[in-house]
């Protein structure tokens, strides 16, 4: 199996992962437990993978002054809450980033 | 809304991103060479596969000489979590075209994904009468796309050239912080995010990612039943 072969077939599966409910939609009926939990899924899925990259470092939980993302992260959260815009928030969490790591 | 400026505004939803996305695109062009991976096989790949972290890891497996059913269970783990995004966006879907559903389940990334939800789920879209929704997330599909193909074009080219610690890559938790935070609208949503992202830290030793699947499950099943309970 070459290469190219292998490609293929983790296209395919990565397809497949990505097609499979919306391929599904209207040909099964969903339980109502599965519709009430997709409200869900956004913020469950995006937070699973956002907090990781603030709170870790190496692999290890670092909150201290030696972690920027952090500090930034929580400055970026602050602002979010408060403004509700994306370009501020983002804005806000890079200008904490660079001056803490100067700091 | 038009086609036209719902295509515009998953653009432009998607555009900061694409700050946080360029880096990674060049490291994984570059550590795909590395690997013995050909130029024209790395760029082909973020077009086939085009998922991220799973590009980086078939980059590894590939450069270690790993056994092919191991390679490709390794990138079903990791892409697991696009499900979710399948499952939350296909009662939006329902409607379309077959086609349609082909080519935006082909662009359902992370990012483009997270750029669209917030204005799919938004309500005044809906009572406009005709959803233009598909093609919001048509605009954040295609820019990511097109972001991530010029960027592993780029790694592929330039190699190891370019400073890559510059911390642009901070872009992309900083852009989802600004998705996801207006969208935390109940006690229930609160508790959903505490838990996927405890959960997440928690298991982010976890082989291929498999954490970030089991983190986001533990928030969509916990959150709403401890929400529930009196405080």
């Amino acid at each position: 199996m070459n290469l190219w072969g292998l490609m293929l077939i983790c296209g395919a599966m990565t397809f497949a992962i990505r097609y499979s409910f919306i391929a599904a939609e209207g040909h099964f009926r969903p339980p109502r437990w599965f519709r009430r939990l997709l409200p869900f899924v956004p913020v469950a899925a995006l937070t699973a993978l956002t907090v990781p990259e603030l709170l870790l470092v190496q692999g290890t939980i670092d909150v201290g002054g030696g972690n920027p993302r952090f500090w930034a992260g929580l400055v970026a959260i602050v602002a979010a809450a408060l403004w509700r815009n994306t370009l501020l928030t983002i804005g806000c969490g890079f200008l904490a980033f660079f001056l803490l790591q100067r700091a | 809304m038009t086609r036209q400026q719902a295509f515009s505004l998953g653009l432009r939803a998607v555009a900061p991103m694409l700050l946080g996305v360029a880096p990674f695109g060049v490291i994984y062009g570059v550590v795909a060479l590395q690997s013995g991976i050909p130029p024209l096989a790395a760029m082909a790949m973020s077009s086939i596969v085009f998922a991220g972290s799973a590009q980086f890891l078939l980059a590894q497996l590939v450069g270690a000489g790993a056994p092919l059913l191991l390679s490709a269970g390794a990138v079903g783990l990791v892409n697991l979590r696009h499900a979710l995004y399948s499952a939350s966006v296909a009662p939006l879907l329902a409607k379309l075209p077959r086609r349609w559903k082909v080519l935006l389940a082909y662009l359902l990334t992370d990012e483009a994904y997270a750029a669209a939800i917030p204005h799919l789920l938004d309500p005044t879209l809906a009572t406009t009468g005709e959803v233009r929704g598909h093609w919001i997330l048509l605009g954040s599909g295609i820019g990511l796309w097109t972001g991530w193909q010029l960027s592993t074009l780029a790694g592929v080219l330039i190699g190891t050239q370019l400073p890559s610690d510059l911390g642009l890559d901070f872009a992309l938790p900083l852009t989802f912080i600004a998705i996801v935070v207006p969208m935390i609208r109940s006690r229930a949503l609160l508790a959903s995010a505490l838990v996927a992202g405890a959960v997440a830290v928690a298991l982010a030793a976890m082989p291929y990612k498999a954490g970030l699947f089991v983190a986001a499950l533990a928030g969509l099943a916990l959150g709403p039943v401890l929400a529930r309970r009196p405080a």
